[in-house]
């Protein structure tokens, strides 16, 4: 019942190959059909081999092919790479090709899907194929890493099984009420052993915080009044950085304009079009504007112009972000102060100035958020973290049910609904890496994969 | 029209009294065929019935219309309640039976049914015609038709007992075993499992000094597993049992003779698989070598004669072995062993043969219940005779089969787990095998099933109105929590200061102050009286005081119904479904689970095969969807 599918696995694009990845029982002689070369039927597995695509005889294109039969492939179905020489148009010619031959076209993220469908990755396995297929920076590369390693998973099958502890005890204590063998677990004993684990929970919430950061990068916002220098500032880190500007979708589901690699963490700058927009005209930053920003964003750069007087909405906005991570910049320090400071009533360590046109503090301006987010301390860490929302957010309804247990140990609850709750708990962290089955569960997660692999 | 019945039992334990029981009851013409009607309901192994979860299936095997709990309330020498501190959902009842007066009042129960006959022989093979069976024949050739036959044989299949370095085929008290039946059965198409019990020694009362042990008393409240009957017992008439422990002396014993126990090397053909849940007190010192002693219960046997059963001593030592090791027990160092323990090896079939019903899969109309099907225990047996004999009964009828889920009792829990996940040793009901315990209470049995007994024939209508009356009752006095406040007087004030509970501070319903934890329904009746009895206000206690965790096991409930909903054809080939381990094609073809719900709970079969499955079926069969 598994077809044979198929898929450019390379981003679409001028480069100089392209692999076209066939996956399922009939991709040796779906490709055979179309190759002129060896009889791939008939050669071993794991080998490379040379060839032209042909349609009817007529040469699309000179290929590598890898053969790969089961089940030691990605799948574990026999799957076959197909390396083309680059160029949109001859690698969509092969593909049609599959097609027209018998394969059907994948699915996004379908090549993992059956991987992990056959056994061959985990569900936390599964997902870092996709942050490694899509990381950007060495950090990223190396979390993702990690969590394909499985040290990701072993974090929660440690917590697992600390639980399958007490629970397993619990169970004893309950169907041999008779023997005095084995410790009573009673709440004296359970709520330390409760409280070490939501240490340990708090602890891998904690650090996810870094997790996240490596993975999506933190959201900025510039926000200022009209020709504070917002956009000159966001084209001076952008330039510094060869940082890339493009129009795709973050994971945020905001538009990530800019993105800058600071120390391996991506600053993603987001609504870059706001900010060019009210530069270009000359009317006031709507407030309600700026708290939009403000909600979306991990980080907010609030820049106020030396040469300007405080006024009473940008006092309103300082109001709002001062419970979020911000820093203020004051930008022309070149030009006559006119700006009072005092009525800033902000520590001065948030504040920067800077003159953009002089090209002054703009290196103190990326030290003060390397600071500010540990990226240093990240970067040299083993970055082994639980970084995508599904799993931070089971992790967190974990941690309130922890929370609760602690609650019914000291409202003395009999031990028999401590358990069901620490059973459930259990079953919930099994959602994680997928050892506890759910069936939506898969549904979402597979519905998030992109197209390749 | 001599030799022709219904429906014929096979054997006389604890499975085939039930089966008989409610086949008869149900009208049928009923054989009971037993090798000796002295071992009708005997109890070979422990006195005791019940304990935990066990004493839930007593319970739930009353409320349909069984009778192991009755004869035990009239029969036992202490009962009490387990657990009572650990919650609502795990107190269960255990009594310790008597081990002369049990068996006499199951025979005379038994013998009052109208359509029951009971018969003294050995069975050796059965009718069988087209896949069909069609009676039974006997050890001298005598053929007996029936329409159906449930086996109940218990470990009588290829018995063999173990001392020392000696093995004899026989059963139970030295019982003659059934040499041929498992043979046939293997012939007729079955997978036979070996399986291996033990039993301990039986020490003579006045040999032991009970000075040195600790007395373990009944408990002073008047009990019943039955729904129908009264306590005829008295408080102060209970028989207590008695406990001592293992000394560094018996396990040096132990450690040095170690290679004298059969199942520790003096057999060298043993190969069956003895219960994790139960093991030997050989097992317990190597397993658990760190332990300085293990407990071990003195349990009376009968009112009638002196045995005292050694409850956690089971072993396959030789007999001189066993005597130094009695003897190096505090209180037992004189004691009079009258008979030794042994281990036991028979015949068992696998049990996922089965189809819910208990019918099997092998032979059309060929029901099997208790320790044939691989389970240990006197309740496992017991709940799966009466769901055999209420199924053969239904399809005799021509009615829809009796099917207890997951979620009505842990009689369903038992049969489901056996038909779908299979056994690697005897098989023991535990608490933590029923994923909705909080539904399956001791104190709800009634409320669950008694309906079902009744639209199954079992229960009478007096039984039925009681048990609306008892719903009425619940409902009254919830809605009485409800509507009645609790007035703050002076005396109130200084009973909650007394007990240190914080005094309420609005005017809060009975309700409202039963949801606080500290807040029992005791507490309470000692306020204000509350004109309802015990049992109906512990059920509406643990009704409120749980409510949250309730709705949880409801919502729980659902998502498995939901899944229970979803039916996988009869006809489906699983060798067409390619992406499935192999392993767990292996196990899908031999379960053949009827819904994606009991395919998940094979155990072998992953979250991925589940989906690939889920897939397959969308695909080939669409509208099960």
């Amino acid at each position: 019942m598994n077809d044979t599918i198929c898929a450019i696995a390379t981003s679409q694009g001028v480069g100089a190959i392209a692999i076209i990845r066939v996956s399922g029982e009939d991709s040796i002689k779906i490709v055979n059909k179309i190759f002129k070369g060896k009889d791939l039927e008939k050669v071993q597995s794991h080998t490379i081999n040379y060839g032209h695509i042909i349609d009817n005889d007529k040469i699309i294109d000179e290929v590598l092919v890898s053969v790969m039969k089961a089940p030691k492939t990605y799948t574990t179905e026999d799957t076959v790479e197909i390396n083309t020489h680059g160029g949109i148009s001859p690698t969509n010619r092969v593909l049609e090709l599959l097609l027209e031959n018998g394969c059907r076209l994948a699915e996004p993220g379908e090549f993992t899907k059956r991987a992990f469908l056959n056994g061959r990755i985990d569900l936390l396995e599964a997902e870092a194929v996709m942050d490694m297929i899509n990381s950007k920076t060495e950090t990223q590369r190396q979390m993702a890493s990690n969590q394909l390693n499985g040290k990701v998973s072993n974090l929660i099958n440690d917590l697992r099984s600390d639980m399958a502890q007490i629970i397993s005890n619990i169970n004893v204590n309950i169907d041999y009420p008779e023997y005095d063998d084995v410790d009573i677990m009673t709440n004296e004993i359970l709520l330390p052993k409760i409280n070490n684990l939501k240490t340990k929970i708090e602890k891998i919430l904690q650090e996810s915080k870094n997790g996240k950061i490596i993975k999506e990068g933190i959201n900025t916002s510039i926000i200022g009044r009209p020709n504070v220098g917002k956009s000159s500032l966001l084209n001076a880190l952008l330039n510094e950085d060869k940082a890339i500007v493009t129009d795709i979708a973050g994971t945020t589901r905001d538009i990530v304009e800019g993105q800058i690699n600071l120390n391996g963490i991506l600053l993603n700058i987001i609504d870059t079009a706001g900010i060019r927009k009210t530069d270009d005209k000359i009317e006031a930053i709507g407030v309600e504007k700026s708290f939009q920003m403000i909600n979306k964003s991990d980080l907010i750069l609030l820049m106020l112009n030396a040469n300007e007087k405080l006024t009473k909405d940008i006092e309103d906005i300082i109001d709002k972000i001062k419970d979020k991570k911000f820093l203020i910049i004051i930008n022309k320090i070149d030009l006559e102060n006119k700006l009072d400071r005092s009525k800033i009533n902000i520590p001065n360590n948030k504040i920067v100035e800077l003159s953009i046109l002089e090209d002054k503090g703009i290196d103190n301006l990326k030290n003060k958020i390397i600071d500010m987010f540990n990226i240093a301390e990240i970067e040299t860490k083993d970055p082994t973290y639980l970084n995508n929302t599904r799993s931070i957010s089971i992790l967190k309804n974990c941690l309130n049910s922890i929370k609760e247990v602690e609650k019914g140990i000291n409202n003395n609850l009999p031990i028999d609904m401590i358990e069901l709750d620490i059973k459930n708990i259990w079953e919930e962290l099994g959602k994680i890496n997928g050892t506890y089955y759910e069936e939506e569960l898969l549904d979402e997660m597979f519905s998030r994969f992109c197209l390749g692999k | 029209m001599k030799n022709k019945y219904e429906i014929i039992v096979v054997g006389g334990g604890h499975a085939g009294c039930e089966a008989a029981h409610a086949a008869a009851k149900k009208g049928h013409k009923t054989l009971l065929v037993t090798s000796n009607i002295k071992n009708i309901a005997d109890m070979p192994c422990n006195p005791h019935i019940g304990g935990s979860a066990k004493g839930i299936v007593v319970r739930e095997i009353d409320a349909l219309g069984g009778i192991m709990g009755k004869v035990a309330d009239k029969t036992h020498l202490q009962i009490k309640m387990l657990n009572y501190a650990k919650g609502p959902a795990v107190r269960s009842l255990r009594a310790q039976g008597d081990k002369i007066a049990y068996p006499k009042e199951m025979l005379r129960v038994l013998n009052s049914l109208e359509n029951l006959t009971i018969k003294e022989a050995m069975v050796e093979d059965l009718i069988v015609e087209d896949n069909t069976v069609k009676g039974i024949i006997l050890e001298n050739g005598e053929k007996i038709e029936s329409k159906a036959v449930i086996l109940t044989t218990g470990t009588y299949l290829k018995a063999d007992i173990l001392v020392g370095d000696t093995r004899t085929r026989q059963g139970p008290h030295g019982e003659k075993p059934s040499n041929f039946l498992s043979d046939k059965l293997k012939e007729y198409g079955f997978r036979i499992i070996r399986l291996k019990t033990g039993t301990p020694q039986r020490i003579e009362r006045s040999s032991i000094d009970f000075s040195k042990t600790k007395i373990e008393p009944g408990d002073d409240k008047l009990l019943t597993f039955s729904f129908d009957l009264e306590p005829s017992y008295k408080i102060e008439d209970q028989i207590p049992c008695h406990l001592t422990y293992t000394t560094e002396e018996t396990h040096k014993i132990i450690r040095a003779n170690l290679s004298k126990s059969s199942m520790y090397g003096a057999l060298d053909d043993i190969k069956g698989v003895g219960p994790r849940y139960c093991p030997s007190i050989e097992d317990k010192v190597v397993r658990f070598a760190d332990k300085k002693r293990h407990q071990l219960f003195l349990e009376p046997e009968s009112r009638y004669y002196d045995d005292i059963y050694l409850q956690g001593f089971s072993t396959s030592m030789p007999h001189d072995i066993q005597e130094k090791m009695v003897h190096s027990l505090p209180g037992l160092e004189h004691a009079k062993i009258l008979r030794y323990g042994y281990a036991i090896e028979y015949d068992a079939i696998y049990p996922t043969q089965l189809k819910n019903t208990l019918e099997t899969k092998v032979l059309t109309n060929l029901y099997t219940a208790g320790q044939i099907n691989g389970t240990s225990g006197y309740e496992e047996a017991a709940c799966q005779g009466l769901m055999a004999g209420i199924n053969a009964s239904l399809k005799l009828e021509k009615k829809e089969p009796f099917i207890l889920k997951r979620n009505d009792a842990y009689i369903g829990v038992l049969i489901d787990d056996l038909i779908t996940k299979g056994i690697r040793d005897p098989y023991r009901l535990l608490t933590s095998r029923a994923e909705f315990r909080l539904l399956l209470r001791s104190d709800n049995a009634d409320l669950r099933l008694r309906e079902y007994g009744y639209k199954v024939g079992l229960i009478d209508d007096n039984q039925i109105k009681k048990l609306h009356k008892k719903e009425q009752e619940i409902k009254e006095l919830t809605s009485y929590l409800d509507s009645k406040k609790l007035k703050i007087t002076p005396e109130i004030k200084e009973q909650f200061e007394k007990n240190n509970f914080s005094l309420p501070t609005f005017t809060m319903s009975l309700f409202q102050l039963l949801k606080r934890p500290e807040i029992t329904m005791n507490f309470l009746s000692s306020l204000i009286d509350i004109p309802y009895n015990e049992d109906i206000k512990e059920l509406v206690e643990v009704n409120i005081k749980y409510e949250g965790y309730i709705v949880k096991a409801y919502k729980e409930v659902e998502k498995m119904l939901k899944l229970e909903k979803k039916h996988i054809p009869k006809d489906i080939d699983y060798d067409k479904i390619i992406n499935i381990a192999s392993e767990a094609r292996q196990k899908l073809k031999e379960v053949r689970p009827e819904t994606i719900a009991q395919a998940i709970r094979i155990s072998g079969v992953n979250p991925s095969d589940i989906s690939i499955l889920s897939v397959y079926l969308k695909k080939e069969y669409n509208k099960n969807d």
